[in-house]
Formats: C-alpha cells, structure tokens, sequence
C-alpha cells in the first residue's frame, strides 16, 4: 500500500481482471434491458388492447404530454419547483437538526428532560400538522418546505445525537488531557467523527423530504411535479400523472446519487 | 530532585449500587529522569492513580505535587500516552502530531520546527502525509508518542502503552519508545499488567495490592549489563530474579 509502484500482473491475473469487467457490464446490460423491456411490453400491450390505456397510460402518450410541457416551457419550470423545495427541506432539515443536536449533546440536562417529548414526535406523522402549518404560514411554498423540514427535523436531532454520544470517550479524554475545552472537544473530535453520522442522516432526509415535498404540493400547490400528479388525477388524464412519477423518481434518483457522492468527498480519509 | 509527589491520595468512586473505595493513602514520589512503573492486580485501581495525576479525576483526599506546584487540572508538565494510539482517522499524521499544539494555540514557528525535527528523528518525515489507516501498528505508536512529545512535557504517563499490540510488535514497539524517551530525558510513569515489562522498561517498580490501592512494594531495578536497552536486559541474569520477586509480591491466584 505504501508503495504504488506499477507492477506486471500474471496471467491468471489479467484474466481474473478481465472477469471482473466482464460481470460489471453485463449487470449493467441487463439493468438497462430489464427497462427497455418494461416500457416495450407496456407500450405493445396497450396498442393490442390487453391493458386499457386510458387506467395505466401509456410510453407514447407520455411521450406526447412530455414534448407538449417541454413546448409550453412548464416541463422544468415543475421539476425546478419541486427539486429546490425539496432541496431547501433536507438541507434545512439536516442542518437544524444537527444543531439541536450539538445542543442536546452540551447541555445533558436538557436532553434527558426532552427526551420523551421527542420520542412523542418523532412517533407522530407529521403530514397531520400539515393543515396547522397552512393555517400559520399561508397557502404556498414556505408551507411545503416546512412540511418537508418537519418530517426530517425530529429523525435528525434523534439520530445525530445518538452519534455524537457514541464518540469514543477516550478520544475526549485525549483530549481532556491536552486541555482543551467544551467548544474543542466538540470541535475537534464530537463533529469530525459524526460526519458520517451527519451524511447517513442527509441521505435519509433526502427520501423524506420528497414524501414531505410531494404531500405539500397535494395539499397547497400551484405548480410543481406534486401538484401534476393531483391536477392529472382530477381531470382523469393518467399520462400525466404517469409521466410526473417517472419524472419524480428519475429527479429523486439522481438527488440521492449527487448526496451519497457527498460521502466519497467528506470521508476521503477513508479510503 | 523530585520531580512530583503523590500526598495521602484517596479516591472513591461512587455509584447508584454504592461507593468503592479505589485508592486509600498513597504516597509516592518520582524522581526527576526516573523511570517508575505501577504493576498491580487488574482493577486495583492503577489506572485512576495515573488519571489523578493527568488532573483529570479529582481525588476525594490528598495532593499531586510537581515541582512543588500543587496540580488541580490536566497540566502543560504532563503527557499521557494511552493504550491505544487514539489517532484521529480523520487527520493525517501530520495533523494529528500537531493537535496538541493546535489545541493550546501554540503552533508557532519554534515548535513546528521541533516536531519536523523529531519526525525527522524518529522516521516519520515520508509518512507525515499519510493517514492513520495507512501505517502499522508500531509507527502509530510512534506518532502518538511525537503527539504527545510535541508539547514538551516533563512527565509522560504511560497507560499501558504497548498492550494493544501484539507480541512481537510490543517487544520492538517497547524498546523503540524507551530510546525516544531516554532520548527526551524525560520522566516517566507507566501502568502496566505486564511484569516482564515493567522490569525491561523500569528503574523502580511500585507494586500495588488489590483494591483500594496501597503500595505493597517498591523495588530499585538494577542489571549488570551496560547500555541497557528493554530487549537486551532480558538476557540479563537479574531479570528472571526481578520478575518472580514481583510475581510473588503479586500474589495472583486464579479463583
């Protein structure tokens, strides 16, 4: 490991790599075969009448809706709207959250005496406050964002200060014996050895703040991928609504792919 | 000279099941340059003594002396060396050496030239780069003692230092950091379970009885042999001596 010189591999080697490459595309072949073959069946099946494609739609009418909301300029007006609200929900979620938990983690006290107040509401689904928060903030996107931070915050605190309380103590005192003080210790031990802690709980704020986002957008929405899955559910047309899941799982996809490459960044040391 | 001096140490430890009595009554001194080891029954309470000292658990009776200067908090006099090398996985080699210093807001220009210079010293200039992860057992161990080392202490605790590694690796690890600290002048004090240790390391040996700690016995190690190094006192004739006096003072039965 310390020396990174090339070598010459032997041939059992090479073939041994060889294999390796070769298994790795071909999952990746049949990954992508697998999705050629499901919209193919569903598109075939439609057109030969099996399926009714007024319930399930089907590709090429998706197709057809997509380049007419690419046309009118709505397509990634929708997508924007709801990529930054969901965006702004797990970063706020995460972030807040993470600061409840330096707090819970400095004053010991306090966190035994929230303890059960924050057991109650982490056991409550928050999308039943839902109709609070619309009364409070209005009927717009600070609404939807905020129903979004909700579902995070609580998981969050509950999770990152359960991190910061695994950190090993002998590193504390490590540093206990250099002199440092309360604000160091976190500093330098409690919040570097949580950052995987930290990245774990974004990557699962990222999941909730789009059910959070999504439930919003049912409730209040004028815009947004949410608010195309209802409005096409009220007038009965299925291509749209399902065209926007397709939309919403691909966004949903690459946000997760973007986060966990957060993780190869923060946790280079680790490798 | 004596450099500290334990004064009529107690400590008890409480708990919701009761209080246990750790250390009743323990006086001790070290002299400057002096290397002392405590070896006593596991959970006699060896290890509270070195943390009383660090300044980090207060005693319920009694005073730690060094220079004459009564110690309350965790001091700049005194380096702790744990068991293991607590090197954060996070920073490199280099960082973490300077933690310490980073800490007490002393990274000025003289002492990063110490500790380029003792990474130089002790072979660890090409590694500073490098993370934890990536060097071995030993060399860990070596740039937790340059950690330590980097803030000048007079008095190194040592708390069972090499117990971690295995066999071989502590014999080498052992006699590397005994010529490093020799090397310092420093002082130190080691806890250790490990008698043939305590007596290839130690110019005294404190042995410690069961719990609460009392001192049992002191014992002046001496060897014939010249340019003594931990792993050649082993061949020494006093060392087999050495370590059955203290095996017996020990007193260890398997119940």
């Amino acid at each position: 490991m310390l020396n990174e010189n090339k070598i010459e591999y032997s041939k059992e080697h090479e073939l041994f790599l060889k294999n390796v490459k070769k298994r790795k595309v071909l999952i990746v072949f049949t990954q992508i075969l697998i999705l050629v073959l499901f919209f193919a069946q569903w598109e075939i099946t439609a057109r030969l009448k099996i399926i009714d494609p007024f319930l399930v739609s089907q590709p090429t009418r998706m197709l057809k809706f997509l380049i007419k909301l690419y046309q009118n300029g709505e397509l990634f007006r929708h997508i924007f709207v709801t990529c930054y609200e969901t965006i702004v929900g797990f970063v706020l979620g995460t972030l807040i959250g993470t600061v409840f938990a330096v707090i819970l983690w400095w004053w010991d006290f306090l966190s035994k005496v929230l303890e059960p107040y924050l057991v109650v509401l982490n056991a409550l689904p928050k999308i039943a406050l839902g109709p609070i928060i619309i009364f409070w903030v209005g009927n717009g996107r600070p609404a939807i964002i905020i129903i979004a931070l909700m579902i995070s915050l609580i998981v969050t605190i509950i999770s990152v200060h359960a991190g910061f309380k695994e950190v090993d103590e002998d590193k504390i005192k490590l540093l206990k014996t250099f002199g440092a003080s309360k604000f160091q210790i976190l500093r330098y031990v409690v919040l570097p050895s949580s950052v995987p802690t930290i990245i774990s709980a974004l990557k699962i704020n990222v999941g909730l703040s789009w059910v959070g986002v999504i439930v919003g957008e049912f409730l209040v929405a004028k815009e947004g991928l949410g608010f195309l899955i209802v409005f096409g559910g009220q007038v009965a047309q299925l291509d749209v609504v399902m065209l926007s899941i397709i939309i919403l799982s691909i966004a949903a996809y690459i946000m997760y792919i973007l986060v966990a490459s957060l993780e190869n960044k923060f946790l280079g040391w680790k490798n | 000279m004596i450099k500290l001096r334990a004064k009529d140490i107690s400590v008890i430890y409480h708990t919701l099941d009761g209080e246990t009595e750790a250390i009743k009554n323990l006086n001790l001194e070290v002299k400057e340059g002096e290397f002392l080891s405590l070896v006593g029954p596991s959970g006699c309470g060896k290890s509270t003594f070195l943390n009383v000292i660090a300044g980090l658990i207060k005693p319920s009776k009694g005073q730690i002396f060094i220079d004459d200067e009564e110690i309350t908090k965790p001091s700049n006099k005194i380096g702790y060396m744990f068991q293991r090398d607590y090197l954060f996985e996070w920073r490199t080699i280099y960082k973490n050496i300077i933690l310490g210093l980073e800490i007490q807001n002393k990274l000025n220009g003289d002492n990063l030239r110490m500790v380029e210079y003792m990474l130089q010293k002790y072979g660890l200039s090409a590694f500073k780069n490098y993370y934890p992860r990536q060097l071995s057992g030993g060399m860990r161990q070596r740039a937790a003692l340059i950690r330590t080392l980097a803030l000048n202490p007079d008095i190194l605790l040592l708390d069972e230092p090499f117990a971690a590694l295995d066999y071989q690796t502590r014999l080498a690890v052992s006699d590397d950091i005994y010529k490093i600290i020799k090397n310092e002048g420093k002082t130190v004090i080691m806890v250790t379970h490990d008698i043939a240790e305590a007596v290839s390391l130690s110019d005294r040996v404190v042995v410690l009885s069961k719990r609460p700690a009392r001192i049992k016995d002191i014992l002046e190690i001496k060897f014939s042999i010249k340019d003594r190094s931990p792993i050649k006192v082993r061949e020494a004739p006093e060392f087999k001596d050495y370590f059955n006096l203290i095996w017996k003072e020990l007193d260890i039965h398997v119940e």
